[in-house]
């Protein structure tokens, strides 16, 4: 009932702005439609678009290029800062000695990097999923650093009493522990390999999502950019959906994921 | 951060002959912790107290007197700044490899179901995973937890996590038992009930027990031996009573008995002394 009741208030919402954009765009109610439809389109246009698209099924390969590229960008992060999080953090002293350098690199704005990720990888998904994984490095790193470092002591005395050598702390203490802090980031991380790949095909592609929104711009074809952007919100929602699931089934023994407390 | 002052003395003892030995021995036992700032805080100050194969002592106390940081020390968690650790007849370097340990926090580890939490202790010594889950699930049951094995911690209560910690560290068959407040935080009839239940584990098969409590009527209810810390810093153990009550008890009954409430007087006629000195240190450290 209030799951049904959510949705269709959240579906109104679109309604609502849809209608909205409808009139401004075809009727004078608020302003010139020929001025507002060619800023911002029209909902059916854009619909239109969408429909081509899927209709001819040329937005299946950009799709494609698009997850994939994030797929990668994703998993190469975090398997990296996994490695490295955990190495940091089990050995103080390296982790000092690189601090500042850890902090001066997350502090780069990324943009800046992907020309010299096509100037290295070329135009190729490469270069995306490099822009992608210094996106997700540092949001898993940081996390399965804090996992590691905060682990309750009296758990991991507990896990010594009982007990476990170095090994099996590591296996049954430190793991556990940093893998849910990086998955209580999945979220963020994930959304961020799509950023890092979308940004990537942007700023230099031939294909993707980000390519066609940015073809679309360099004709001013309002429509496509639009339903470009509105294929690209759909995709991140699916995603998201997917890492929702994966999560409940990953953390059943979070309090917060437990099916009983939905 | 703080930190133990390491020992300072390295002491050889000679072997006494197996078998006679008690199963803890704390000889002058005194433990310091370094401040942030360079001083140095003397938690436990010459302590002494054995405790014997088949014991039952219960140390009661004011509540940060250092009842935590005694057990700890005879956990090997800790090393004292002075004194000896004998366990079991030789002195003990690093970890207490014969001691179990009932922490007073939850301890469990929350990612594993109570099953698995039960089985981990085996498995790390090496009994293959399939026995150490069939012996986890007997000993599930014998704490009444049967049909609870594919619970995680947080869908627990209270008492029953405290019954699969229970599990976890009796399953290891441990020589000695140390247990810190391990029924504080329950309620009274949970406490009763927990009590029992630890009684009768321990009858099956005595074990040297050091079971930490701030509340007199349990630390009578369960122990052979009573022993009294006083309030800290430098908190020493100044009482120490036999409790000639016969076995088996039913805590709750026990109560009622005359020779139980004599010797619930005479302790309390101690422990209140230290008690009220200790919120007296409460009480002026909130005044200043
Ligand atoms: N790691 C530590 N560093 C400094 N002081 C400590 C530390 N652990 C315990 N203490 C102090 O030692 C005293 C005894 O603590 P504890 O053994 O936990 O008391 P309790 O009898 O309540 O178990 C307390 O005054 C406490 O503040
Ligand atoms: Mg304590």
């Amino acid at each position: 009932m209030r799951r049904t009741s959510l949705l269709l208030m959240q579906g109104a919402v679109a309604v609502v702005i849809i209608a909205f954009w409808q009139i401004a765009s075809t009727t004078d109610l608020i302003g010139d439609p020929n001025n507002i439809s060619f800023f911002f389109s029209t909902p059916l246009a854009v619909a239109a678009q969408i429909w081509m698209w899927f209709a001819t099924g040329t937005i299946w390969h950009h799709l494609g290029i698009t997850l994939w590229e994030s797929v990668l960008a994703f998993v190469i992060g975090s398997v990296a800062a996994v490695g490295i999080g955990f190495w940091f953090a089990r050995k103080p002293r390296l982790a000092a000695v690189f601090d500042p350098y850890v902090k001066a690199a997350n502090a780069l704005p990324r943009v800046v990097l992907a020309p010299i990720f096509t100037l290295w990888f070329g135009l190729g998904i490469w270069s995306k999923v490099a822009l992608g994984v210094t996106l997700v490095f540092f949001i898993v790193f940081f996390n399965v650093y804090q996992g590691v470092k905060e682990v309750n002591t009296t758990i991991l005395a507990n896990a010594r009493m009982l007990g476990m050598n170095d090994r099996q702390l590591l296996r049954h203490v430190y793991w556990p522990s940093a893998l849910s802090w990086m998955f209580s980031s999945l979220h963020v991380s994930v959304g961020f390999a799509v950023v890092g790949a979308v940004v990537g095909e942007y700023l230099g592609a031939a294909g993707g999502l980000g390519y066609l929104i940015q073809q679309a711009e360099g004709v001013f074809d309002v429509a496509g950019v639009f339903a470009g952007m509105v294929v690209l919100a759909a995709f991140v929602l699916l995603i998201d959906w997917i890492v929702t699931l994966a999560e409940r089934r990953l953390l059943v023994w979070r309090p917060e994921f437990s099916k009983s407390g939905r | 951060m703080t930190k133990t002052v390491a020992a300072a003395s390295g002491a050889g003892f000679r072997e006494a002959p197996a078998g006679s030995e008690p199963a803890v021995e704390l000889d002058g036992v005194t433990i310091e912790f370094a401040l942030a700032g360079g001083s140095v805080f003397q938690a436990v100050a010459r302590a002494d107290l054995n405790v014997g194969k088949q014991e039952f002592v219960a140390i009661i106390g004011p509540t940060g007197c250092g009842k935590s940081t005694l057990l700890n020390a005879a956990a090997g968690l800790i090393t004292p700044a002075s004194g000896s650790v004998r366990v079991l007849g030789g002195p003990l370097d690093g970890l207490n490899r014969h001691a179990g340990y009932l922490f007073q926090q939850d301890a469990l580890l929350p990612w594993k179901t109570a099953l698995d939490n039960v089985a981990i202790g085996l498995e790390v010594a090496g009994v293959p995973s399939r026995e150490a889950k069939e012996r986890a699930r007997a000993w599930l049951a014998r704490v009444g937890l049967a049909a609870f094995g594919d619970r995680y911690p947080h869908m627990l209560s209270g008492g029953q996590k405290k019954r699969v910690a229970l599990a976890q560290v009796l399953i290891r068959d441990p020589r000695i038992i140390l247990m810190d407040e391990p029924f504080g935080p329950l309620d009274a009839q949970t406490r009763l009930i927990m009590g029992d239940l630890l009684l009768k584990l321990w009858s099956a098969d005595r074990k040297a027990v050091m079971f930490v409590t701030h509340d007199l009527e349990e630390a009578l209810g369960l122990a052979d031996r009573v022993v009294v810390m006083s309030a800290g810093p430098s908190a020493r153990i100044i009482g120490d009573f036999p409790i000639p009550l016969s076995r088996p008890r039913d805590i709750s009954e026990i109560r009622l008995d005359g020779s139980f409430q004599e010797l619930h007087r005479d302790i309390w006629h101690m422990l209140k002394k230290e008690v009220l000195k200790a919120y007296g240190e409460i009480a002026q450290e909130t005044a200043s």
